[in-house]
């Protein structure tokens, strides 16, 4: 279906994307997971058609799309903050792409009807779009793009603008709709959760490159680096100098590890270390016995939050850990954590 | 016209008062009614009592004669049809400059912009002189292309030289508010509606305009209306064949006398000036219901883009570079042979006409040297600054904070705007009919015109100051004077220095009431210059550009000073 190929562009002088690559399939949703201003918007835009790569091509169906407009390309667009036109009801609205494609009326007000009933606004036709609430404004424009049956849906932060019942709710329509209508979508976001939720696949953003690309699972389990690791917030990162027989000493203590990349001795490596799978170390009487274990951090607690099923504690170190028990601030613990080698 | 037309940059500035509006301390509840004391006893005497004498005199069963009213319908007619003509035109100009401020980014592009701004503050004398200057049968033109040789488009009738005048004047109009109404267009929405497979055209047919429509009305409006109350322009550019609404008062008025159907005309055009006023204000209220403001411009990139943005930018800095600098060249240009000079005439560069300003001439159209008419300007306008900023203050004090009653008054202060300059004059003449020899009157009338804009730029500096610096200085010991002192008056001098610099120069400028209430011996500036215009010979049409030229720098340097005053965040219109 989609490929993007090699796309460059520059923005004021400095890079915004540099060779950005990936296909979607159909049916298939691909989330753009990066932070804010790291130029996901400008790719919707390109592959839209709505601006010009400094480089690179756009392919659907294995056809190149450069020389095609934008108002022939049939993607679909929705935007963050809705972008209804505020001369036209709800009707008027969804009908607008259906108008321009010259379709007969009595198929125009079916599909209307039909992209409404969709979105759960069935019956709201007539009213005027600024007297909607967010949430039903969004709905609309989602009505919108998919009243044209368009090839390709693209997402420019939909729910960004949306409070958080409403943006889980909408979400998971949204995960149905795309489901049932089996239309190809990019998906662009900062929220992770939000990615999490709707992708099939998910590519992440990080100076100008899609640096981690595979399914939430993969992504969440293997995050490569330590800064999918921090960006996702999976938990602490510690860094330390490698030792040999996969052991890694950092201040917090040593650690062993294993890591898939090859290290040699004396080598920085990041270390992963998930706050879930940690539990309290019996304190023994003797404490020369537990410098020499590893994988146990030690330390003073500072501050117990209590979470669905657990507690967060926080240690004076810095650290964070989830324990079903609750111990007391002042207390000094010991934690036995696993931890990943982060390349 | 060049004087009622600024107030539009200002009546949107009531809207923007802040939470901390109140009267201030010194004022208590029950003493407010004495700041109206003034204001409204000056508005009584100088507004609403010659409007009473005007209605009743228009009203008369003898006034209402089928001659006068044939004759009001047929002035009424060529105004409409001058006005719309007028508008028009601005609109063939100005739509594709909006659209080139509002989208495109070139180099002195702010620059460009600015000077559209600047014939919109400049007396309606100055204009009609440097309109004059080129396409006159005096102008540069006329010298540099002999009627024999050259088209006809470089020698344009008086007819198409007002028209022009009206473009020049009311351009920034359409710019400013269509271009503003464009810049803060959500640019999602165009592209939404290409993602929905809308071609270029049908976006902007669908999508843009119906978005634009309410500003576009509203602008044409306020330029039609501008248009509908011309005077100035008209009658230096034209003469009394053309006879607008506002030319024909004041023929009726100085020429042929005859009050009665000079004030049937001045009621005709206040009635048809309140209808305009009203539309506009509804379609101005709906053109602000905006969206997200854009700030990105594009750079033309294609050949197409290009071509528009360097015509445009040409067209633009031709079309007002060229009157306002004709201006200086011909006052300094000697292009033709002085009254009675006979022998050699010595053409090129001279400071004859600026000389000449100075000397008294025996069978002068003057009693006196003719620079007392800028001295006399100057004295007028100091005059207008104190008058304006004693009434304006109290008021502005009181509309700070308006109770309900005020809210009523508060158009009623604005309402001289409403009314053009010459039916002020006229108002005037029937009123204090024997005051009319002494100079005192002129001031006045100045006052009337420039009050609403220095009370429309103090009322949101003054609400702009919260009640609680004035508590906490009288809780400190400070008495109501020495609160005004210390916390008001060092707050509001800029805004006040604005205030005084908008009353001087409209009471500069002025040109329609003055025209019909000016004594000879006491000549303003634009007086002096219609007077030199209308007198044959090259000495007297030099002397015109020099004064013009004068006024204009004049005005130049308070547009400046003013925008350096204003409020830093007070937008524009």
């Amino acid at each position: 279906m989609l490929e993007v190929q090699h796309i460059f562009k520059t923005y004021e002088g400095k890079p915004l994307l540099n060779d950005i690559s990936f296909k979607v399939d159909l049916g298939e949703t691909v989330c753009l997971l990066g932070a804010s201003g790291s130029g996901k918007s400008t790719l919707l835009r390109i592959i839209a058609g709505l601006e010009d790569a400094d480089s690179g091509s756009i392919l659907f169906n294995r056809a190149d799309l450069t020389p095609t407009p934008p108002h022939l390309r049939d993607f679909g667009l929705v935007f963050q903050d809705y972008a209804l036109f505020p001369h036209l009801d709800v009707n008027e609205n969804v009908a607008f792409g259906l108008k321009m494609r010259r379709l007969p009326q009595d198929e125009i007000s079916r599909r209307v009807a039909d992209a409404l009933e969709m979105v759960n606004l069935a019956g709201f036709g007539h009213r005027r779009v600024t007297g909607l609430s967010g949430g039903e404004q969004q709905r609309v424009a989602l009505a919108r793009a998919l009243a044209t049956r368009p090839r390709l849906l693209m997402f420019d932060e939909p729910l960004g603008a949306l409070d958080r019942t409403l943006r889980e709710d909408l979400l998971n329509e949204l995960r149905s709709i795309l489901h049932q209508t089996n239309i190809p979508a990019i998906y662009v976001t900062h929220d992770q959760e939000e990615a999490f939720t709707i992708a099939d696949r998910i590519l992440i953003l990080h100076d100008c490159r899609i640096i981690r690309e595979g399914t939430p699972a993969d992504v969440w389990e293997n995050p490569g680096s330590s800064f999918v690791s921090g960006f996702l917030g999976l938990g602490n990162i510690i860094g330390g100098i490698y030792l040999d027989a996969s052991q890694v000493e950092t201040k917090f203590g040593r650690f062993s590890v294993h890591c898939e990349h090859e290290h040699s001795k004396g080598d920085n490596v990041a270390l992963l270390a998930r706050p879930r799978d940690s539990r309290t170390e019996r304190s023994e009487p003797n404490g020369e016995r537990s410098r020499s274990v590893v994988n146990v951090i030690s330390g003073v607690v500072t501050d117990v939050i209590f979470q669905p099923e657990r507690f967060r504690i926080t240690l004076d170190n810095g650290l964070y850990f989830y324990l079903p028990n609750a111990p007391k601030v002042g207390e000094k613990i010991e934690v036995r954590v696993k931890v990943e080698c982060l390349a | 016209m060049g004087i009622g037309k600024n107030v539009h940059k200002y009546t949107g500035r009531q809207e923007r008062i802040g939470l901390f509006t109140c009267v201030p301390v010194y004022f208590s509840t029950n003493s407010r009614f004495l700041l109206w004391v003034l204001p409204l006893i000056f508005l009584i005497i100088a507004f609403f009592y010659p409007l009473s004498r005007i209605l009743a005199l228009s009203f008369d069963p003898s006034t209402l004669t089928s001659s006068n009213l044939l004759l009001a319908f047929r002035v009424l007619l060529f105004t409409f049809y001058q006005a719309t003509l007028s508008t028009l035109l601005t609109l063939l100009l100005g739509l594709p400059s909006a659209y080139l401020f509002a989208r495109y980014d070139f180099r002195g592009r702010s620059i460009l912009r600015a000077l559209t701004a600047v014939p919109f503050m400049l007396p309606t004398v100055v204009v009609a002189s440097s309109f004059n200057a080129i396409f006159g049968t005096r102008g540069l033109f006329s010298f540099l292309f002999p009627l024999s040789q050259a088209s006809s488009i470089l020698h344009p009738s008086p007819f198409t030289l007002i028209l022009l005048a009206h473009v020049f004047y009311n351009t920034t109009i359409i710019i400013r508010i269509v271009g503003n109404a464009l810049s803060s267009l959500d640019p999602k929405l165009e592209q939404a509606a290409r993602s929905l497979g809308a071609d270029p055209f049908r976006v902007w047919w669908n999508v843009t305009f119906p978005l634009l429509r309410p500003s576009l009305f509203a602008a044409s409006l306020l330029v039609f209306l501008f248009d509908f109350t011309s005077f100035g322009v008209i009658l230096l550019l034209g003469g009394s064949q053309f006879a607008t609404l506002e030319v024909e008062i004041y023929l009726r008025v100085l020429k042929l006398p005859n009050l009665p159907l000079a004030a049937l005309l001045s009621v005709i055009q206040l009635i048809c000036t309140i209808i305009f006023s009203i539309i506009y204000t509804r379609f101005a209220s709906r053109s602000t219901i905006q969206l997200a403001p854009r700030s990105t411009f594009i750079k033309a990139k294609t050949t197409k883009q290009k071509l528009f943005v360097t015509i445009f930018c040409l067209l633009l800095s031709a079309f007002f570079i060229l009157p306002l600098s004709s201006l200086p060249f011909r006052s300094l240009f000697r292009l033709e042979a002085d009254r009675g000079q006979r022998g050699e005439v010595q053409y090129g560069v001279t400071t004859d006409y600026y000389k000449e300003l100075f000397v008294n001439r025996r069978g002068s159209i003057f009693y006196v040297p003719p620079i007392r008419a800028t001295a006399n300007s100057l004295g007028y306008a100091g005059a207008t600054v104190i008058i304006s900023l004693l009434l304006g203050f109290p008021a502005a004090f009181a509309l700070a904070k308006p109770t309900r009653l005020e809210r009523i008054l508060d158009p009623l202060i604005m309402l001289p705007l409403g009314s053009s300059a010459v039916m002020l004059g006229l108002g005037f003449i029937i009123s204090f009919g024997k005051w009319l020899t002494s100079p005192f009157l002129v001031p006045f009338a100045h006052t009337l015109v420039a009050l609403p804009f220095v009370i429309r730029t103090l009322q949101p500096a003054i609400a702009s100051i919260p009640q609680c610096l004035r508590q906490a200085a009288s809780s400190l010991g400070a008495s109501p004077w020495e609160v005004w002192k210390n916390i008001d008056l060092p707050i509001l001098r800029r805004a006040t220095l604005a205030a005084a610099t908008f009353a001087f120069t409209i009471s500069l400028g002025e040109f329609g009431a003055t025209l019909l209430i000016s004594r000879p011996e006491y000549p303003t500036i634009p007086i002096a210059i219609e007077r030199f215009l209308s007198q044959p010979g090259g000495l007297n049409y030099g002397q015109a550009m020099a004064m013009a030229t004068i006024l204009m720098v004049l005005t130049l340097i308070s547009i400046l000073l003013i925008e350096k005053f204003r409020l830093p965040n007070s937008g524009e219109f």
